[in-house]
């Protein structure tokens, strides 16, 4: 009886240290394990950390280059840019078009990215619109939807300020596409 | 233990009779005789079938990839300076790149459409049925992983092709709700495209994904052993083994698929050989198209074919605002895949297994359907007659496009509207196909002249390819004159055949061949002078150049046919665009000197126009001096109103070069001196064709 008993405790007490010595080669594989894990995830994690920085006034044209004939015209947005390591000066950015209409000074300016998925939307000069060529929506020379349209929304303006001497500068911003609200991208 | 060990080991050894003793050591190390046995001597009931070699195929595609993708690597710098650079070393310039990248780009194909055949073959045999659902679901992993290494892959060479496909896709995964945005960005690798978005891409591309992959591949094939082959029942013939029966099928199949793979690749080389033109090994394989450049459109935007049909379901929800972009985008292609996923639950009834055929084949000739659509929309203009539309477009363009108008125009008939109305969406695919087909074929051209530059002797530079396209005056030329001087400037050979029509559109004089011969000739031709291509739809249309060349220059005792030569001869020296013509030496000299007095003369030209030492003043007619060359061409653009120019009499041109107080140029210095180049014909030209090109040189 006795001898059962014992038999019994030190089986139960070889269980007991297996359990131990489990749950511990766990935690020490997983303490091992822990640090390249968690420097993988930060790092990977760091575009999250990136932004654009907060949109400012960049310098765009001259009001004599944007004739008041209510014809959008295109020009580069021009800014220096930094791309991980490499740091590029008065580079293209991106692209607008500006418009006056006529006999005003007021300037009206379009991101020329498509809302709906991001391409290069372009001006149709001949059917007096714009055209984005990746899934053909169409804009009105205003960035008005031509219905049926895959867009959800008007092409996206911009914030402008002509100053007295008659520079044009455009608030520069990218925003999410494929939704409704127009949400800057940060 | 352990020789106790070895000897049973040798014991069963010496059933392998003929067993060299490194096979035997070997096999007594490592047991692999047994491992190929297994691997060989499968179990094929009912024997050796075709449609059994869809599985191999793809484990084959897949090696083909590894191996050249390995080499590939070995080759490849991921950087927005260096990726598309390395791209075209490999293509261009690496002895057979081009074989490399091309069976690479090729196979990656070929491994979809037999994705599709093995993935209808499992469903349509019931293979994903018990005791096989989770290897088909290990199957639909790896079917995703294969598609996302085809999407990933695609960015790699960081050409306008892929970088704006994978612009939309990453766009779209922004999609995703809570998430998306955030997926976006550890994608791209940032808030905007660049260095970073390579490196994931690549990382994912030829770590994370392949490793992946092997992974599930050797699940599969585990799950693939223990269950056994799923026969096509009846059974009708006597089993077999996989070795060797099995394994010939697959290898002819194996060998089908490399002969059409390598079909695809060499066959711009078979017609090259058909048309007697010689074949350039840069061309065979994969395309590579010019440097990615975020600024400039792209027109030509399309992802490869085997994603065309989910780009055309997003046109299917045209109206439908985001929700349609939700849809099309996320929803259904989710949807779809949660079906897949769903298929050994519901294959377990009669039923089920139908549906699941059914649903396969749908989804299958659904994206046959959608990319048979997007291939109609783009190529439509091909086999569209547009003039059979002439009317509409009159319509169109007597209205203003005005839909009362047009109504009223139609007498008020709905019906004939409804006509109108359909035809005018067909003329409107017909344009908007013509408009894909011109960016096709400038995206063509683009990626040559890219490659031509990337080719010279000094190579390209460390500021990378885009550099060398964006200081390219053949590159950026024609579009800063479309976007900037084609709205009054016509630029197009006078002997083309739409050229007077262009004339009469434009409202300053014809800049093609600005400086050459046959300009200036225009230019002092009494019968051209006051047309449209020259000062005929200007303010100085009756001005007292046109009437200098309409009365003095016409008249023969004052200006003698040797004089007029003389004259038209120097200022094309002038423009410095006397190369390679006939006269040579001292007769050159001659001319140009009886030329310079003839235009410096105060009774002649220089009453007008400022020429070496006449003293004419400036201001009243353009200083002659470097007329025609890049530095007057740059004064001219820059500021026409400047004193060597029109000061007084500047006619609508603006200036480029001069901006107000805290803006900018409407054209930079370095854009300005771009298209002086182009409007001179002068840019890099490879070795090969200089004699070609060097024909508009031919006084």
């Amino acid at each position: 009886m006795t001898e059962q008993l014992s038999e019994d405790s030190a089986e139960q007490e070889t269980r007991r240290r297996s359990f131990l010595a489990g749950v511990v080669a766990v935690l020490c594989g997983g303490l091992a394990t822990l640090p390249p894990v968690v420097a993988a995830v930060w790092s990977f994690l760091d575009p999250l950390q990136r932004s654009s920085g907060a949109a400012t006034f960049l310098p765009l044209t001259d009001l004599t280059n944007v004739p008041a004939d209510g014809q959008p015209r295109q020009f580069p947005v021009i800014a220096d840019r930094v791309d991980a390591w490499t740091g590029f000066q008065a580079e293209p950015i991106g692209a607008v078009y500006v418009k006056r209409d006529e006999g005003t000074d007021r300037v009206e300016v379009l991101s020329a990215t498509c809302p709906h998925a991001g391409c290069f939307v372009e001006l149709d000069n001949a059917a007096g619109c714009f055209r984005c060529p990746c899934h053909n929506s169409s804009f009105t020379l205003d960035g008005g939807i031509v219905a049926p349209s895959p867009s959800p929304r008007s092409m996206d303006s911009l914030e402008c300020e002509v100053s007295k001497a008659g520079a044009v500068s455009v608030k520069w911003q990218n925003f999410y596409t494929g939704i409704e609200d127009k949400v800057a991208k940060k | 233990m352990r020789e106790l060990s070895g000897h049973g080991e040798s014991s069963g050894l010496d059933e392998v009779a003929g067993g060299s003793w490194i096979s035997n050591w070997l096999d007594s190390r490592t047991g692999y005789r047994a491992l190929v046995r297994s691997a060989l001597y499968e179990r094929v009931p009912g024997g050796a079938r075709w449609r059994y070699v869809w599985g191999s195929t793809l484990v084959f595609a897949f090696m083909t990839q590894v191996i050249t993708g390995l080499v590939l690597w070995a080759s490849y710098s991921a950087s927005a300076q260096t990726a598309w650079e390395s791209v075209y070393y490999i293509q261009y310039e690496m002895t057979g790149g081009w074989l490399l990248r091309g069976l690479h780009h090729v196979m990656a194909q070929a491994m979809v459409v037999l994705l599709a055949l093995h993935v209808m073959q499992v469903v349509i045999d019931g293979a994903y049925r018990a005791p096989r659902e989770v290897n088909f679901w290990l199957g639909l992993v790896l079917m995703m992983l294969v598609l996302g290494m085809a999407l990933t892959g695609y960015l790699l060479p960081w050409d306008q092709k892929g970088y704006w496909a994978t612009r939309v896709a990453t766009n779209l995964a922004g999609l995703v709700p809570l998430v998306g945005p955030s997926i976006q960005q550890l994608v791209v690798g940032g808030p905007d495209y660049g260095h970073h978005t390579l490196t994931r891409f690549f990382a994912l591309h030829a770590g994370f994904l392949p490793a992946t992959l092997v992974i599930f591949l050797v699940l599969h094939l585990t799950l693939f052993r223990k269950h056994g082959l799923h026969a096509k029942q009846p059974i009708t013939k006597p089993d077999a083994m996989f070795w060797p029966d099995q394994v010939l099928k697959d290898a002819v199949a194996m060998l089908a698929v490399m002969a059409v793979v390598l079909g695809v690749i060499l066959m711009p080389a078979l017609r090259a050989i058909l048309a007697g033109e010689p074949i350039v090994p840069g061309h065979l394989g994969a395309e590579l198209g010019a440097p990615a450049d975020p600024s400039e459109p792209y027109a030509a935007a399309r992802p490869e074919w085997y994603f065309l049909f989910l780009f055309q379901f997003l046109k299917v929800f045209e109206g439908w605002g985001a929700t349609g972009e939700f849809l099309g985008a996320i929803v259904v292609p989710g949807a779809t895949l949660g079906i897949m996923f769903l298929m050994p639950i519901f294959g377990q009834w009669k039923l089920g297994h139908r549906f699941n055929i059914v649903f396969t084949i749908a989804i299958l000739a659904g994206a046959g359907l959608l990319t048979a659509m997007a291939l109609h929309e783009d190529y439509y203009a091909l086999w569209a007659d547009r003039s059979a539309f002439a009317d509409v477009e009159e319509l169109i363009e007597s209205t203003g496009g005005d839909e009362d108008k047009i109504f009223a125009a139609l007498g008020h008939d709905k019906e004939k509207l409804d006509v109108f109305t359909n035809r005018r969406e067909k003329l409107e695919a017909i344009r908007r196909s013509e408009a894909f087909l011109v960016a096709v074929k400038q995206a063509a051209r683009d990626s040559d002249r890219a490659v031509e530059l990337a080719g010279r002797p000094e190579k390209i530079p460390p500021t990378g390819a885009l550099s060398l396209v964006r200081s390219d005056p053949l590159s950026q030329g024609p579009k800063l004159f479309a976007q900037h001087c084609q709205s009054c400037h016509a630029h197009i050979d006078p002997s083309a055949e739409n050229a007077e029509e262009v004339f009469a559109k434009s409202s300053a004089a014809n800049l093609f061949e600005f400086g050459g011969e046959s300009w200036v000739r225009g230019l002092l031709d009494p019968k051209r002078v006051g047309g449209a291509a020259y000062f005929g739809n200007t303010a100085h249309k009756e001005g007292d150049m046109v009437s200098f060349v309409c009365e003095d220059f016409t008249d023969e005792d004052e200006w003698k046919q040797d004089d007029k030569e003389a004259v038209i001869f120097t200022l094309v020296a002038e423009s410095g665009l006397l190369q390679g013509t006939g006269r040579k030496g001292t007769g050159r000299k001659k001319v140009i000197k009886r030329g310079q007095e003839l235009i410096a003369n105060t009774d002649r030209c220089g009453s007008c126009h400022p020429y070496r030492d006449n003293e004419t003043e400036l201001g009243y007619a353009p200083d002659l001096n470097g007329w025609g060359s890049e530095e007057w061409l740059v004064g001219i653009i820059t500021d026409p109103t400047h004193q060597r120019f029109y000061p007084d009499t500047n006619d609508r041109m603006p200036r480029f070069g001069v901006a107000s107080e805290g803006g900018l140029q409407a054209l930079s210095n370095k854009q300005i001196k771009l298209v002086s180049q182009w409007l001179r014909g002068s840019w890099y030209r490879p070795a090969v064709h200089n004699q070609a090109n060097s024909d508009r040189d031919h006084l």
